[in-house]
């Protein structure tokens, strides 16, 4: 399991795991109408292959992918379509959204299981999980057929299975980990076919030697894998550090992994191909942590995708007490909601709601210059200068000082004792550089 | 629509760490070498201190009050900045000087230049150079009841023998809270383990504060001259106190080593080759000068482009 290994900076928040971590995944069949936005992932909005009035069974594909860089879109459900309509996600954006009313019954396309999975081809491979509208569960929702298709494929010599699970609260991929150990390990003898060269690397946080142990005993003599241990700190599952702290390579924000012959793939992004290739199931569900202090119980629920958060809220006997802040999400880098008629979508991870906003509770003063921001910055830039540059639109030492380095983990806001808003400002300028560069 | 009352952007945790209990351990730290100084100079003592943080504060309300700001008092830099300046201060200064020195501090050195965070300059070290330029016979009168003749880096600079154990212990002349290496070294650790500073400023402070005399002041490796001179003057109140004030010292980690070493140069040049036998405090103010330079030179790298490692 090697040494431990890491990164500059993070920090060790207080964790939260324990409220949801003995829970084991439990099915949810939501009843209610199903809305699925076009655009649950990174690149062109999805088209939209039926109308109103058609019945949908579960699986059948509802919306395709427009181009290389997008993804198809599933129902989860079975049904009629309602209405093809702008509704409101996560964000608070209105998104172009297929709405489903639920009939309850579940029917659902048939799924053959595979078992010649040795025999087939990189590019069959490919096209089932692009078929399958699979994109990064973690956050990102990058397509993932794209991630697998790097310039040099035969390059690539470690597939890390991003494992660390590092938000507060969150434990669906730990959950995953001690349920299903075997089909990640599966999912990552799919993913390593595809580059003969590579060696697969389980990169769990030592908070979770549970998971590392029941992982071991699924991985065979011949498997090119190995588990990694790492100090269990925040963000150690950034994708740019965890490649670092697993293989010593540093890329910048301008790099993508393939330059550090690295891909890494999410944990339930990985047993999202293992279905995809073995059993033909598009994905159409993904596991959420329903947790904090407002909810009379929390767990971590299989979902399908379309369900209203309001939905799964009511799943759970709604709340103990009335929340002040609720996320979709970690608390570290999640989407504060003020809706909860809002669909679950391919990358919500969690539903969070406390009774207590800290952020509300103290009003930002003078930075004191105390430096603990850039103590804690993974990407070793001075954050109480970047956002004192950003305040003033001055993009020109924004730029300078290195700005766009920014992962916008947040831990220069959570050490802040001034209280500053650090990231928002870095991460407002940095998307306002980032438009520009698009237009 | 809005069916809860809070929304903001990420992260949606804090820390509990706060500018108050920083400053609040500051004051805790700084406690052990008032209470000596007390203890060794009197209950004149006590009252200088007292007026000297009551200036700081009523001068920071009055300010703000008259420019119609927020009030930040509360954040207790006022009271820190007061102590400070306290412990700076020979025990026989009259009244109306820690008036003027506290109001200095707070009105010129602090709030022109925007408050707390935005003074380029320590404002207890602006308002006591200020004091000794202005009241020289005043700011170095060290004739107490209890005490007298000249401070132990004087008696140095004579060529004359200093009593080391005094020295540490703090049995000797000098301003309020400097005397006492051992009550400095107490809340020094105190700041040490609550992490409010770090080692970086003053360990290489005093380091190359011991290369420059051993190398210059004629005397070699002379471990009781180096060990009369660490313990002499305000050199360790300076070093983990005043030197590694946030708001003065470099903000990078490579930047706060070369003002480790501007500040042991400069306080050796001044003590060996000065007028003064003193120049912990000339040394400070005029690193704090150069702070903007040497943050600009010494940029981290960031991550992915060479600054991985460290």
């Amino acid at each position: 399991m090697g040494a431990k290994l890491s990164f500059h900076g993070g920090i060790h928040p207080n964790d939260g795991k324990e409220f949801t971590k003995t829970f084991p995944i439990e099915e949810f069949f939501p009843k209610e109408e199903m809305v699925y936005p076009l655009s649950q992932h990174i690149g062109a909005r999805a088209i939209p292959i039926v109308k109103k009035g058609d019945y949908v069974l579960a699986g059948e594909l509802i919306a395709k992918a427009d181009g290389f860089v997008s993804s198809n879109i599933h129902a989860s459900i079975s049904g009629q379509v309602k209405e093809i309509s702008k509704r409101r996600v996560v964000g608070g954006d209105l998104v172009e959204s297929i709405v489903i009313s639920n009939d309850g019954l579940y029917k659902s396309l048939e799924f053959i299981e595979r078992f010649d999975l040795e025999e087939l081809s990189s590019e069959e491979v490919l096209g089932f999980i692009k078929e399958a509208g699979i994109v990064g569960m973690g956050g990102a929702g990058f397509p993932t057929h794209v991630k697998l298709s790097p310039k040099n494929p035969q390059k690539i010599d470690r597939i890390i299975a991003n494992c660390a699970e590092c938000e507060p609260y969150l434990t669906s991929d730990y959950r995953r980990m001690m349920e299903e150990p075997e089909k990640l390990v599966e999912g990552m003898r799919i993913v390593l076919r595809l580059f003969p060269k590579a060696k697969g690397i389980f990169a769990v946080e030592d908070n979770k030697k549970d998971c590392a142990k029941n992982l071991q005993k699924y991985i065979l003599k011949g498997d090119a894998m190995t588990i990694k241990l790492l100090p269990t700190k925040y963000p150690q599952g950034s994708e740019r550090h965890l490649i670092y702290a697993t293989t010593g390579r540093a890329i910048h924000s301008a790099m993508l992994p393939a330059d550090a012959n690295c891909i890494v793939q999410n944990v339930d992004t990985i047993i999202a191909i293992y279905n995809a290739i073995k059993y033909g199931r598009p994905l159409t569900r993904r596991v959420i942590t329903v947790s904090g202090n407002a909810f009379s119980k929390g767990g971590n629920f299989l979902v399908p995708i379309g369900t209203s958060l309001k939905e799964i809220v009511d799943h759970v006997n709604g709340f103990s007490q009335e929340p002040q802040k609720m996320i979709c999400g970690g608390p570290m880098m999640g989407t504060a909601l003020f809706d909860l008629q809002v669909p679950v979508v391919k990358t919500s991870s969690a539903l969070l709601a406390f009774t207590r906003d800290e952020i509300s509770m103290h009003d930002p003063t003078a930075c004191i210059r105390c430096g603990k921001c850039s103590g804690v910055c993974p990407g070793r830039i001075l954050p109480s200068k970047l956002s004192e540059y950003a305040d003033h639109n001055n993009e020109e030492m924004f730029l300078k000082l290195g700005g766009m380095e920014c992962c916008e983990c947040g831990c220069c806001s959570y050490v802040c004792p001034a209280k500053r808003h650090l990231t928002q400002s870095i991460k407002s300028m940095r998307r306002t550089i980032l438009s520009k560069r698009k237009n | 629509m809005s069916e809860f009352r809070q929304v903001s952007s990420n992260p949606h945790i804090r820390s509990k760490n706060t500018t108050n209990l920083i400053m609040l351990l500051v004051i805790i730290s700084l406690l052990p070498s008032a209470i000596f100084g007390i203890y060794h100079f009197g209950f004149r003592a006590a009252v200088i201190i007292i007026i000297t943080v009551l200036s700081c504060v009523i001068s920071e309300v009055l300010f703000q009050w008259i420019a119609k700001r927020k009030q930040t008092v509360g954040d207790f830099s006022a009271i820190v900045t007061g102590l400070l300046l306290a412990m700076n201060l020979p025990a026989t200064v009259p009244w109306w000087i820690c008036v003027i020195g506290g109001s200095f501090a707070i009105i010129v050195v602090k709030m022109a230049f925007g408050g707390i965070g935005k003074n380029f300059m320590n404002p207890a070290l602006g308002a006591r150079c200020f004091l000794v330029i202005s009241f020289a016979s005043i700011m170095t009168n060290f004739n107490v009841d209890t005490m007298s003749g000249a401070t132990p880096l004087a008696v140095l600079k004579a060529g004359d023998a200093v009593v080391l154990k005094d020295m540490v212990v703090g049995n000797i002349q000098g301003t309020i809270g400097e005397t006492s290496v051992i009550a400095l070294l107490l809340g020094a650790s105190i700041l040490l383990f609550t992490r409010v500073i770090d080692l970086r400023i003053p360990a290489t402070y005093l380091i190359s504060f011991i290369i420059f005399i051993v190398l210059f002041s004629g005397k070699g490796l002379d471990i009781r001259f180096i060990v009369a001179h660490l313990s002499g003057g305000g050199l360790m109140l300076g070093a983990f106190f005043m030197a590694t004030d946030y708001s003065t010292r470099p903000i990078t980690v490579k930047g706060q080593y070369v003002f480790g070493i501007c500040l042991g140069l400069l306080t050796g040049l001044f003590r060996l080759f000065g007028a003064s036998a003193e120049g912990v405090s000339y040394a400070i103010i005029i690193s704090n000068l150069l702070v903007p330079l040497i943050e600009s030179f010494t940029l981290p790298k960031e991550f992915g482009k060479g600054g991985e490692r460290v």
